[in-house]
């Protein structure tokens, strides 16, 4: 008997809760407010669904319970109804499945403009690549990692020399542009995750993965790594910084290019 | 109508007569000669079902302990100052790994398994006992060496229950160098015991069933082990082989997980494996594991609620093919817990097809569930009271898993808050609380008294709100962007005072949800002795384990002759019978048969 009055408040509860609750997604930086809309078809989907069956379960409790004198029906099974719940929550799986793989297909095709950057991770720190005025990345690989060489670009190839490398400072990126983010680690698994983007995906050492966005508001946004990488995780932070193109521009002539960075120690063979 | 029956009589109700004797003779049991024998080296499935049930919730305290340092450390940092991050990740592993596969597999499979499929069969034992208690000891053996990884130099691995490498196995995770290689050779232990018993499970219930238990005449009980058993069978080996290659891995040099990687500056002698790779293998596993939990508890939790609504399960047939439809859908569904993981992503758009199609017959389950209460005769008992506890969290966690698969709504939450919040509810808090009614249903006849109904209550109530407030505002941190795994959350620009504040409730709560627990192990203790008498049938149950001749059941279960079955084990509140069940051995009064005409296609 109380247990179908705390029933009853359990669902009104959490559905005040969901309404009052100060905790509720950040305000959106990105084209990803597809992602926002899917979830909350989801939150209306499976909320209507919570409170009617818990609801009906109360009642349930409420009506059938216990009295002297009182007999069970005997119905083993209603082909029916059980049909037609099943058709019913066909329907309610798919409204939900179908935009989110509509969404889903465009969350992983890069838009033809889309400009490069590639993202590394390593124990516990990001750095970035950005093309340089060829508009094109080097190839790179694990293996040429060294002292003067830290993301290990390939030195033979020649779209690599005039990268722009940032290590352990901010990213930049130009609001309204599309850009497609291909992440890197050099030891273990990382995942770079910037709550106000929406999206994420794990970068996995000796192979490249990617996704895309458009920033669509300026303002400094922190990144988390969001993929368990040892004792530093919590500790691995960053920044993105979206900006007006001018200042991008301003910005990324400022960053040394990976020639640049070999010069010294060139520079010091030689001597 | 098929009739999957293997001889004898089936048709209920029509019995005249003697039963015909059984066509081969029975297996003699072996017989224990001294204490030793019965009660320590036992091979009697009721004691092993104890060894493993006591075992089991041993282990489960010190996770249960674990996961109250982790608490403290989230709402309070700092405040236990032997909490340093590389301790917490330790915590968090064992906790993982502990509830998972040591608590949870073990006690519903190893406990619950063996204690009900011979009596709930008609059976004397399990078909293989010797192989039954070596699975027990083995099992005890893979506990007390994750235990030792405590003690071992470095202390235990701290790199996630999902182990994943390279991080796993590399210098700067804590546990690298003992700590690892103890968990994965106490992983391959259990795998290895686990085996042994679940091959048991499966031909006992293939083979040991007394004559008219046709298969569609089981209760779902048995439904959900076995079908939960033949999965264990066919996905532990893939952690097995995982656990394999990342021990080569760890101690000879091989490279299956392992690329080429820097660590710490320098060139790791490792190259050309696959991270992801280990990823496959342990999800393969990982996720029908999270249903080897689950069926078992749809099928307990379905007993418990048609006897205590003394009314037969709803739509039976239905019940039986979703537990045997999720059992065969939850291995093509792994990858769901990959979506983020960086492997092609166009297998996306069929993880989450499959994962959201197996939403269905889950969906049915619950339904089935709620309608056998509609139009019951509802005792709101101890066991009862779970089972409605059940229901309510498992509803809550399995309509956030409908955000989790649905792939696209993944990316913003994998990683997150939510994620812990989903699986406690729906792989944590909806099991145990499942375990906990099955306890206070089946105690009676494992001890032949009854457990205390007032701590009974106190510890449901305590146990179901308060886990409940524990996990359901935990889902909007992770909305917020919370991350998991995170040893503390420092000054982050998104996420507001107030969050420190939940964290702070959610601990409290959490440190008094735990500690009710308590009462539930004093009630067990208490309950031993001073507990009321039970009777061998106290819930008027129509499941043979309530028939036994004597209670607590002797060795061999049945005395001189096995019980012959003559219906199903729903027939609660037959129109026209005397009382408001027949026990399925009844070969009930002369009805008219009014009741199987109801009953016609269900049997």
């Amino acid at each position: 008997m109380p247990i179908a009055i705390v029933l009853g408040l359990v669902v009104v509860g959490s559905v005040l809760f969901h309404f009052l609750s100060p905790w509720w997604f950040t305000p959106i930086a990105s084209n990803w407010g597809y992602i926002d809309d899917t979830i909350n078809i989801t939150f209306w989907i499976t909320g209507a669904v919570f409170a009617a069956v818990v609801l009906f379960m109360a009642y349930c409790l409420l009506r059938f319970r216990h009295k002297p004198g009182r007999r069970a029906a005997y119905e083993p099974e209603n082909r029916r109804l059980e049909s037609w719940l099943a058709i019913g929550t066909a329907v309610g799986v798919a409204a939900m499945l179908a935009p989110g793989l509509v969404v889903w297909a465009h969350f992983i095709r890069v838009p033809a403009g889309a400009t490069s950057v590639e993202v590394v991770g390593q124990q516990w720190q990001w750095a970035y690549r950005l093309p340089g005025k060829d508009g094109r990345l080097g190839a790179a690989d694990t293996r040429e990692v060294n002292d003067t060489n830290p993301l290990g670009i390939d030195p033979n190839d020649p779209n690599g020399r005039d990268d722009v490398i940032v290590q352990g400072g901010e990213l930049h990126l130009p609001v309204g542009k599309p850009v497609a983010l291909l992440l890197r680690s050099l030891d273990v698994v990382h995942d770079f995750f910037v709550p106000e983007f929406r999206a994420k995906m794990d970068m996995i050492p000796g192979s490249v993965t990617y996704y895309w966005l458009t920033p669509t508001r300026t303002g400094s946004f922190e990144v988390l790594c969001a993929e368990l990488c040892g004792v530093g995780h919590p500790y691995m932070r960053g920044t993105v910084v979206v900006e007006a193109e001018a200042d991008y521009q301003a910005w990324l002539a400022q960053q040394q290019t990976f020639e640049q960075m070999q010069a010294p120690a060139q520079t010091g063979a030689l001597n | 109508m098929v009739d999957v029956t293997h001889g004898g009589p089936i048709s209920g109700g029509t019995a005249s007569g003697a039963a015909p004797a059984f066509e081969v003779g029975e297996p003699d049991l072996y017989h224990p000669r001294s204490w030793v024998t019965k009660y320590v080296f036992s091979q009697d499935a009721k004691v092993i079902a104890i060894q493993y049930g006591l075992t089991a919730m041993a282990i489960g305290l010190v996770a249960l302990v674990l996961s109250w340092l982790m608490r403290m450390q989230l709402a309070f940092p700092g405040l236990l100052p032997f909490i340093d991050a590389d301790h917490y990740y330790q915590f968090i592993t064992m906790h993982g790994m502990i509830m998972v596969v040591y608590l949870l597999t073990a006690l519903f499979l190893g406990g619950f398994g063996n204690y009900l499929i011979p009596l709930m069969l008609g059976a004397r034992d399990m078909m293989f006992p010797y192989l039954n208690m070596l699975s027990y000891w083995i099992y005890l053996a893979a506990v007390l060496l994750l235990v030792a990884g405590f003690f071992v130099p470095g202390g235990p691995t701290g790199a996630g229950w999902t182990l994943y490498p390279p991080q796993a196995i590399l210098a700067n995770t804590p546990g690298q160098s003992w700590g690892i290689v103890v968990m994965l050779a106490s992983l391959m232990l259990f795998i290895i015991g686990f085996t042994m018993g679940g091959l048991n499970y499966v031909v006992t219930v293939l083979q040991g069933r007394t004559r008219g238990l046709t298969l569609m005449r089981m209760p779902l009980t048995i439904w959900g082990i076995f079908t939960a058993t033949v999965m264990a069978l066919l996905a532990f080996p893939a952690l097995f082989v995982g656990a394999v290659m990342m021990l080569f891995d760890r101690l000879l040099g091989t490279s299956f997980f392992m690329p080429a990687i820097v660590v710490t500056g320098e060139q790791a002698p490792y190259g050309g494996g696959s991270p992801i790779l280990f990823q496959h293998l342990f999800w393969f596993f990982g996720h029908p594991e999270v249903y080897i939990v689950a069926l078992p508890a749809f099928g307990i939790v379905s007993d418990l609620i048609s006897t205590h609504a003394r009314k037969n399960i709803f739509g039976y047939r239905m019940m039986v093919w979703a537990i045997v439809g999720i059992g065969a859908l939850s291995f093509v569904v792994w990858a769901h817990h990959m979506y983020v993981s960086g492997m092609n992503p166009g297998f996306g758009f069929f993880f989450a097809t499959t994962t959201l199609i197996i939403a269905i017959p889950t969906a049915l389950k619950v339904y089935n569930w709620v309608l056998t209460l509609w139009r019951g005769d509802i005792h709101f008992t101890v066991p009862m009271l779970f089972a409605l506890g059940f229901i309510v969290t498992f509803i809550n966690g399995g309509l956030t898993g409908l955000f989790l698969g649905n792939v696209v709504v993944d990316v913003p939450l994998s990683d997150t808050m939510f994620v812990v919040a989903h699986f406690h509810m729906v792989m944590g808090v909806a099991p145990i609380l499942v375990i906990f009614g099955a306890i206070y249903h089946w105690y009676p006849k494992i001890t032949g008294r009854m457990l205390d109904t007032t701590l009974g209550k106190i510890h449901f109530w305590m146990t179901f709100l308060g886990a409940y407030l524990i996990f359901f505002p935990m889902h909007y941190l992770g909305l917020l962007g919370v991350p998991r795994r995170y040893f503390e959350m420092g000054e982050t620009a998104f996420v507001p005072a107030s969050a420190a504040t939940l964290n702070v409730f959610i601990t409290i709560t959490a440190l008094v949800v735990g500690a009710t627990q308590m009462l539930f192990l004093f009630n067990l203790a208490w309950s031993l002795r001073h507990g009321r008498e039970a009777g061998g049938n106290p819930w008027r149950a129509t499941t043979l384990e309530w028939q036994t001749p004597e209670t607590p059941p002797a060795h061999g279960n049945w005395g001189a002759e096995r019980p012959v079955v003559y219906r199903w084990a729903y027939d609660y509140s037959v129109p026209g019978a005397p009382q408001d069940f027949l026990p399925q051995n009844d070969p009930g009064p002369d009805l008219a048969s009014s009741g199987e005409t109801v009953a016609e296609g269900v049997r």
